[in-house]
């Protein structure tokens, strides 16, 4: 055993010795055991620097809580984690753990130089200092900053552990494993209630589990046994899941709960074996009972920071649940009586202890008995600074005011090696106010407790600001059993005996003898903000607790101003002569601790962060080495390249073929709605701009789909399938928007129309085949059709067969050329691929993917809805008039299309841009500009496409400019990062404007 | 993250269900008839209300129907669901 493991107790098995590092050092603790405790044992306080001042800091308490013990795990490892709280993390057989924040090492760190210019680094510093001149931001206070500030390394490699989502339901959650936690867990499952208790250390029991003092006595047993008792008869309740290491992230309304637990962090890294890391659990409760306890306060003194300084309740744990002395000679600074449980511990085991409380008297029964025992108990005193640089030596005290409001008196050198500190306890109500609850200011103890805000959720035992052993057991006992509408509690005539506190005291900020800019009194451990800093951000004119906690950092680091939020508040009320009830809290965010990311993604990483939709042709792309292009959840081949073919050579190839013999694309994507009922060329004329009623059976036809405000939202071709049946196509993108869209329609506007809308985007697959010679090729396919102009024209549909498939052949285009659209169902859709491709093998039939489709379509000056608009563009704007019907009364946009401001003439209208430079290509997004020479520059509109067209010979380019419609064949410019593109603004329709080769 | 008690189906998670926006908002019969400002009252004016508001919503991945919801935006809280159509009950 260590100098400092002085004791033997149930939860460290002292017979199973466990190895790790600490900053490169081999240690030993035990199992059970945290890091904080292990190094504690081996007589280790100081554990890190702080953020700003770089202050040698130690370890501070035993739990979430912890500002200062944040260290690097498996550090230089793919497994690496940062701001890991060495008071949480369980020891492990190889843990090699780290300081953080303290570059070059622990004990020399050069940014401690902070501390020495420190009266020179207030609240508001960095944002007063590095503000001007503006040019120095990138290359001198930037990286400055950067290099100081911040804690842990983040991992340089994708996390390789395995996380966890669960749903789960509950009758009753009951969060926090401690006394109230336990009560009321039982009652709910000994009622036939499905119960979940979650608890975020590794055993039950919280405080009460390793209190041996005999002043607190449950049904004449100690509180430590009775509630072991307690425990081993509710783990064998049927109706009662029991999670340790399991911590409440989220209390989100409707009882709707995030929870993580740790599997596999406490195990060593040969026994984690690939198993799961952490579970996120997802809890939807029809009840919560929250038993979250309280967190003890510091006392805010000159230089209360210095390692060796440690809450009093944390000192106890180490002491008695871990059997570690954090220090040989104590000393306990008080303004409760909780802390003397802490000072009897330490007596009780031979270890030197005196007592420091600024109240001037209590006569409690634990207050007795140390003075019974003789410890030295200095009443009415504070401390007034403390020395030791890594470690504390030693305390000056003086005696306060009558008031307390001031020191007086000589000052008392008293010798120490560890100071315990203890100002009271704050309710964590973090899980209260999360959900929406509710606080109320209690004087007496100067706690923010719970109002109860619904009937769904309960709160219990010390979070409720019950402080006292009797009133835990009784309150929860009778609230629960109200709460879950519960006759008998079964802990109705329990006898509780405890010490109870009769004096009570509270000063936020200690009063010293020295001006208070001498004096360092810290408030934020983590961000190291001080009381003083606080004082300058109310001097200044902040007013608000948000603004001063966003000025100062206070309550802004990992910890969340755990311990810092209730002094920062005390002080503005003292500073400001305010209601502490009436300044408010700050808001309490989730996660209540930190979470990883691992845990919050679960398994939606790799190959299933998204859902990925394939044709059924899919296979045959790939076999082809296609490219593929992400369109929405689609892969879609984008090129399909020949040997070394880059994506222009073989968008070059492509899009010629499909204009000098023939071209093939799966279209499979484009999304398809069925469209049924005796109204549903009413519908199509009501959504779409122009007219359907006179499309005849077996018809195709171009529509095109406005939002009410106007603005073109989708396109596509519907067929006419017979009398009350149409096929519409939309956009891949737009398809599921677009069923949307319809059926809000259909349902809330039009409920009177005899309409049925079915998605049948994946029960068809599609191959368009393109160019002069796609007529042959479908006369080889379908040998018994008769494809002439005249039997089967331009924009019309037919049934027929291919190896007894059913089919529709739609003659629809796309690229200009003459083209048809063949659509099986799509178990076949490989099968009628691989056939045209047979079928078109004696005239070079080429694939080709959406790159060449989008230069096609672009040579013949098609627009695609989302790349040529962008949510402000009328079709008046795209010079589609043609397609809005006059004679319509209504149709959806069709009064916008009237807005003084849809008709404005200097709106972007799409034009055609031809660059001077026939072999120079725009890019796409560039911006448009008039004139070079006026400034500011007026940029009248961007490039929305942009292609070297091999078909022409030259690059042609889409694109909306101001006013455009009027503007063919002038010059304009395109300003580049180190050139002016000269172009001039041609038609849109850059081939074929005559229509011819789709009769070709 | 509500329980919405979906007029078709019953309840379920607030993740099956999309909301619309402002309810009871019904589009003129006939635009064309209205000025600009009535018809930018139509389209684009909104109350969002801090406190009960009429609200459409639709059980996108679950029966897709689109009904009515009274919701308190200030604390969540729930007073009715209704059908399309239904009459909006007086809270
Ligand atoms: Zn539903």
């Amino acid at each position: 055993m260590t100098k400092y493991r002085i004791n033997k107790t149930k939860f460290v098995d002292q017979t199973k010795t466990v190895s790790f590092t600490f900053d490169g050092k081999k240690y030993h603790g035990f199992e059970g055991d945290t890091l904080a405790s292990a190094l504690l044992s081996n007589g280790i306080h100081l554990v890190g620097r702080s953020f700003k001042y770089h202050r040698p800091r130690g370890i501070m308490s035993c739990g979430s809580e912890e500002p200062n013990a944040i260290c690097q795990i498996n550090d230089n490892t793919d497994l690496t984690e940062p701001n890991v709280r060495a008071t949480e993390i369980e020891l492990y057989e190889g843990l090699k753990a780290s300081s953080q924040n303290c570059w070059p090492s622990l004990n020399f760190d050069i940014g401690g130089i902070n501390n020495l210019i420190s009266p020179f680094i207030p609240a508001g510093f960095y944002y007063k200092t590095f503000m001007w001149p503006k040019s120095f931001w990138k290359k001198i206070y930037e990286p400055l900053i950067r290099l100081s500030a911040g804690l842990g390394k983040s991992p340089t490699q994708p996390d390789p552990d395995i996380y966890d989502h669960k749903h789960e339901h509950c009758d009753v959650l009951v969060i926090g494993g401690g006394i109230s936690g336990i009560i009321s867990a039982k009652m709910a499952a000994k009622n036939n209630l499905k119960t979940i208790l979650i608890e975020d250390k590794n055993i039950l029991g919280g405080s009460t589990i390793y209190q041996n003092n005999k002043n607190f006595i449950i049904d004449n047993q100690k509180s430590n046994e009775w509630l072991m008792n307690e425990i081993s008869e509710l783990e064998k309740l049927d109706n009662l899941i029991i999670k340790t290491r399991t911590s409440l992230a989220a209390f989100h309304s409707y009882n709707y709960l995030l929870a993580k637990e740790n599997i596999s962090d406490h195990l060593p890294l040969d026994k984690k074996n690939g198993s799961i890391r952490q579970r996120l659990w997802k809890i939807r409760a029809d009840k919560v009972i929250v038993a979250a306890g309280a967190i003890e306060r510091p006392l805010i003194f000159n230089n209360n920071d210095r390692p060796g300084i440690i809450l009093a309740n944390s000192v106890k744990k180490y002491l008695d649940f871990y059997g570690v002395s954090t220090g040989l000679n104590n000393i306990i600074f008080t303004n409760n009586d909780s802390a003397y449980e802490t000072a009897v511990s330490l007596f009780e085991k031979g270890i030197s202890v005196k007592i420091v409380d600024i109240r001037k008297k209590s006569s409690s029964n634990i207050v007795k008995d140390a003075e019974d025992l003789g410890i030295k108990i200095y009443w009415n005193s504070t401390v007034v600074n403390t020395f030791g640089y890594k470690k504390i030596k030693s305390i000056e005290i003086m005696n306060l005011s009558e008031d307390g409001s001031n020191v007086t008196g000589n000052k008392h050198k008293i010798q120490c090696d560890c100071l315990s500190i203890s100002g009271g306890w704050t309710p964590m109500v973090h899980m209260h106010t999360q959900s929406g609850g509710k606080l109320d200011f209690r004087e007496i103890d100067q706690v923010f407790v719970p109002t109860e805000k619904n009937e769904n959720h309960i709160n219990v035992g010390s979070c409720n600001g019950d402080f006292e052993l009797e009133e835990i057991v009784k309150n929860t006992n009778n609230k629960v059993k109200k709460f879950l509408n519960i006759n008998e509690g079964g802990f109705d005539k329990i006898s509780v005996l405890c010490s109870k506190e009769s004096e009570k005291k509270n000063i936020w900020l200690l009063p010293n003898t020295i001006s208070e800019s001498k004096t360092k009194s810290f408030i934020d451990f983590q961000n190291d903000s001080t009381a003083k800093d606080i004082k300058l951000a109310l001097r200044e004119g902040f007013k608000s607790i948000e603004h001063v906690k966003r000025y100062t950092t206070t309550g802004m680091a990992t910890d969340q101003g755990k311990l810092s939020n209730m002094h920062a508040l005390g002080i503005i009320a003292d500073t400001a002569g305010a209601e502490m009830g009436t300044l408010g809290t700050t808001t309490f965010r989730p996660p209540f601790t930190p979470l990883t990311f691992g845990a919050i993604v679960g398994r939606s990483v790799g190959k299933f962060f998204d859902i990925v939709r394939k044709t059924s042709i899919h296979e045959w792309h790939v076999q082809n080495n296609a490219k593929f292009e992400n369109v929405g959840q689609w892969k879609r081949p984008w090129y399909y390249p020949i040997s070394n073919e880059n994506l222009h050579l073989a968008v070059q190839r492509e899009s010629k073929a499909a204009r000098d013999s023939a071209g093939i694309l799966d279209a499979s994507t484009l999304g398809k709605i069925d469209i049924q009922g005796s109204d549903a060329s009413e519908f199509l004329n009501r959504v779409y701009t122009n007219a359907w009623s006179k499309l005849g059976i077996g018809k195709c036809r171009y529509g095109l789909m406005l939002n009410e405000d106007g603005m073109v939202y989708d396109d596509g071709v519907t067929t006419r399938l017979g009398e009350n049946h149409y096929l519409m196509t939309t956009t891949t993108g737009g398809a599921a928007n677009v069923l949307s869209k319809l059926e809000d329609y259909l349902q809330t506007e039009w409920p009177e129309l005899d309409v049925y809308l079915t998605s049948v985007t994946d029960h068809y697959s599609t191959a368009s085949i393109c160019g002069p010679n796609s007529k042959k090729i479908l006369k080889k396919l379908f040998p018994n059709k008769d494809f002439s102009d005249e039997a089967f024209p331009h924009m019309s549909y037919q049934d027929a067969i291919i190896d007894k498939i059913e089919c529709r052949i739609m003659r629809i285009s796309f690229t200009g050329e003459l083209s048809y659209e063949i659509n099986v169902e799509s178990k076949y859709g490989k099968s009628l691929w691989e056939n045209c491709i047979a079928a078109g093998e004696e005239y070079k039939i080429t694939p080709y993917g959406t790159e060449t489709m989008h230069l096609l379509r672009a040579e013949k000056g098609f627009i695609i809805v989302g790349q040529d608009t962008d949510g402000t563009m009328t079709p008046i704007d795209l010079q589609m008039d043609w397609i809005v019907s006059k004679k319509k009364y209504d149709f959806i946009g069709k009064r916008s299309l009237y807005r003084s401001d849809t008709m404005r003439e200097d709106r972007k209208q799409l034009v055609g841009l031809l660059t001077d430079d026939p072999n120079e290509i725009l890019e796409e997004g560039a911006q448009i500009v008039s004139e070079l020479n006026k400034k500011p520059v007026e940029m009248i509109g961007h490039v929305t496409s942009s292609y070297f067209s091999p078909n022409l010979n030259k690059s042609i380019a889409l694109a909306v400019v101001k006013g455009g419609k009027k503007m063919n064949g002038q010059k304009l410019f395109v300003p580049m990062e180190n050139k002016n593109i000269n172009v001039t603004v041609s038609d849109f329709i850059f081939l074929d404007k005559e229509n011819k080769r789709i009769n070709a | 993250m509500f329980v919405i008690n979906c007029p078709y189906c019953g309840e379920r998670d607030q993740s099956e269900f999309s909301c619309g926006g402002e309810a009871h908002i019904v589009r003129p019969k006939q635009p064309t008839e209205l000025s600009d400002d009535e018809w930018a009252e139509y389209l684009f004016m909104r109350k969002n209300i801090k406190g009960v508001q009429f609200e459409r919503w639709n059980h996108t991945h679950g029966c897709r129907k689109w009904f009515n919801m009274v919701r308190d935006t200030s604390n969540d809280k729930i007073h009715a669901v209704y059908k399309m159509g239904e009459k909006p009950p007086v809270i």
